[in-house]
């Protein structure tokens, strides 16, 4: 097992260091000379000088290079362009607001999804299955982007059920006025994409051998699915659910943008915006390295989940 | 095919066409593509929709089942969140009392542009646009209500949503078509010749992969700081291959040891012409699934990135900026741009999505 883990470890550093010459690449060759790029956005020319200085851009590309890898060694990736924060500084503050929306999001959806797949392949080839798959094609069909500006519109703006955006200081004051209404837009966004992809992952057990051998045995129905159909079910869910992880994180900037959360997302939006490539570079970096260890982790867990699963 | 005179066997797409004839379900929808390829064909040569720049009703015209008198009563000024245009809203039911203004309003730069003593180029052409904008105030009067509604400037939202489809459509196959060509020539490279060469393609496959996709494209947004439907293509297709870069690996990697490229080996052909002419054409049906659905894929994402400003130029329509302009106009109870792009990109995604899924049901018939 430690073996394994160390050997993933290593064979990370390659992909690490792959993302890192891309982002490089693209923010030293593609996206040119800052001081271009700020002429218009930063009045300070000192200011202006300090930052080409800070990333070496008289200096050999090698430098360069090695520069920005002693940025993501260090951490510190410097302030930001536009509001001269430490990058640092805002990674703290804005992930907080990003957990608070996206882990209760995460877990209602993850379980309704669960709950309505297993429903509909119960019932395989119903009235009811068909009409759930319908819908949740054309649901699918439908930009997130209606779903929260029509959400927004009716149930904060018309019926002020919810406020239309904010972000306040307590914790439960955030969860439970702020984050309602982004967590249901969200849960109701990504049901029928989970709700359709896990009927597949129940189908292909509840067809399995060893179910008719439970029921044969005169095993109770809700055991057979409970138990049985859903241990077996939820190695893929749980490897599904795993690698969304990191990217939510950053996909969750819709959201975040629409209802004025100050999160991850919309620090990323935000910085898209001002061309404000500190920020950029480090949450790419961060989030890849994010993603190269939940993929370690999602089969870790994969095994302890399916002993038969082979570690190689 | 022709009926040969001796019992010849059906290719697969022959076997699959069959297959598909009898999938209702995705024939309605291969016929709706069908209608909208046809729609973006025609938009994209100009036939309809070419002037849907022209402001031909008058501001937030409603649509017409709904009667000129729709908008005035749902007005609240003070919720009109852009202050530019916010001032003509009451009096939307006369004539345009606006028109001439926005007319200078449009023509304010290259004013100052020709000011500087600079020859400007584009005279001609705006002389004419105030001629046209001129005679139109002057001359035709704008209708108080459209088919599907107006816009802000009184645009007509049916000719909006025309052309919103077009480059939807053109982004969101274009840059499918990119990303399968570089998925599928990666994919063959590295599945067919194997060892150093599949290593090189799997670490780029991992860097891509390793990237959360929309973060990807947003930091290529940012770093190109230019907006444009090429730009849109590229930074997608680019990004976008590494799903059917592994598919297409492994059926190269299945495919590669069986007879038929042992005979080709056998008779002289070339890695090359093994690879494009005898392998592709057995996993193009591969391809050709994951190309369909890579549309969809795609489709959605330019309007993600058009309603948030990275997308297309601002002198292109698109569903994506439709939907960004239209989330102010429900403020003032405007609905009907709103309604329209959101129709048409659900009638064409849920179409596409039917005919991906009936495709790959007539193509591979093993796979459930």
């Amino acid at each position: 097992m430690f073996a394994y883990i160390a050997r993933r470890l290593w064979q990370m550093i390659p992909t690490l260091l792959g993302v890192v010459l891309l982002v490089f690449f693209l923010f030293t060759w593609v996206g040119g000379d800052p001081a271009y790029l700020l002429a218009g956005k930063i009045s300070n020319p000192e200011q202006i000088e300090n930052i080409r200085r800070q990333l070496g851009v008289d200096q050999p590309i090698y430098v360069q290079l090695w520069i920005f890898i002693t940025q993501i060694a260090t951490g510190d990736f410097g302030v930001s362009w536009s509001t001269n924060e430490q990058v640092s500084d805002i990674f703290a503050t804005r992930l907080g607001p990003s957990l608070t929306v996206l882990v209760p999001l995460l877990l209602v959806s993850t379980l309704l999804a669960i709950a309505a797949a297993m429903l509909v392949a119960y019932l395989r080839g119903s009235l009811t299955d068909r009409m759930v798959m319908i819908g949740c094609t054309v649901g699918q069909s439908i930009s997130i982007l209606v779903y929260i500006i029509v959400f927004q519109y009716l149930l904060a703006y018309r019926l002020g059920w919810f406020p239309v955006q904010g972000w306040g200081k307590g914790f439960t004051e955030n969860l439970f006025t702020y984050s309602l209404l982004p967590i249901i837009v969200g849960v109701l966004v990504s049901l029928a994409p989970d709700t359709r992809l896990y009927r597949t992952f129940f189908l292909d057990e509840i067809n399995q051998d060893y179910v008719r051998t439970a029921r044969a045995k005169g095993m109770s129905e809700t055991r057979v699915i409970w138990v049985h159909v859903m241990r077996n079910a939820s190695i893929p869910i749980i490897t599904n659910v795993m690698i969304q992880l990191p990217g939510l994180l950053v996909g969750a900037f819709l959201i975040e943008r629409f209802f004025s959360i100050p999160g991850i997302g919309r620090e990323v939006l935000l910085a898209v915006e001002r061309s404000d490539f500190p920020v950029i570079k480090a949450v790419t970096i961060y989030v890849a390295i994010a993603t190269m260890i939940t993929n370690l982790l999602a089969d870790l867990l994969y095994k302890a989940v399916d002993p038969r699963v082979q570690l190689k | 095919m022709s009926i040969a005179s001796h019992a010849e066997s059906p290719g697969l797409w022959v076997l699959a066409w069959r297959r598909f004839r009898h999938d209702r379900v995705g024939l309605v929808s291969y016929y709706i593509v069908l209608l909208f390829v046809a729609l973006v064909a025609a938009s994209w040569t100009g036939l309809i929709a070419s002037d849907w720049e022209k402001e031909v009703g008058v501001s937030h015209a409603p649509p017409t089942f709904l009667g000129p008198g729709a908008v005035a009563s749902h007005i609240e000024p003070a919720a009109a969140p852009q202050s530019l245009h916010s001032d003509e809203s009451a009096e939307s039911n006369v004539i345009d009392p606006l028109a001439e203004v926005l007319a200078e309003i449009r023509g304010g730069k290259p004013i100052g542009a020709a000011d500087t003593g600079i020859v400007d180029p584009l005279a001609d052409v705006l002389a004419e646009i105030r001629g046209q904008s001129g005679s139109a105030s002057a001359t035709e009067t704008q209708a108080a209500t459209l088919l599907l509604g107006g816009d802000k400037w009184g645009r007509d939202v049916l000719k909006k949503v025309i052309k919103g489809t077009e480059t939807s459509m053109f982004v969101g196959l274009a840059a499918a078509a990119l990303a399968a060509l570089l998925g599928t020539v990666f994919g063959a490279m590295a599945g067919y010749y194997g060892r150093w060469i599949d290593d090189l393609f799997n670490w780029f496959y991992s860097v891509f992969t390793s990237i959360p996709y929309l973060l990807l494209i947003l930091s290529i947004a940012a770093v190109l700081n230019q907006k444009g439907t090429i730009t849109v293509i590229l930074i997608l297709g680019l990004t976008g291959w590494t799903g059917i870069f592994r598919l297409v690996r492994a059926e190269y990697m299945k495919h590669k040891v069986r007879e038929y490229v042992q005979a080709a080996d056998a008779i002289g052909a070339s890695h090359m012409r093994r690879i494009f002419v005898h392998i592709l054409p057995n996993v193009s049906h591969v391809v050709l699934v994951q190309l369909s659905l890579h549309v969809v894929l795609f489709i959605k994402s330019e309007v993600v990135l058009s309603f948030l400003g990275f997308g297309v130029g601002v002198d292109t329509v698109s569903w994506g900026s439709m939907l960004n302009e239209a989330q102010t106009e429900l403020l003032i109870g405007n609905w009907w741009q709103l309604a329209a792009a959101t129709a048409a990109m659900a009638v064409m995604v849920t179409a596409f999505g039917l005919l991906t899924d009936a495709l790959r049901d007539a193509l591979d018939p093993k796979l459930k």
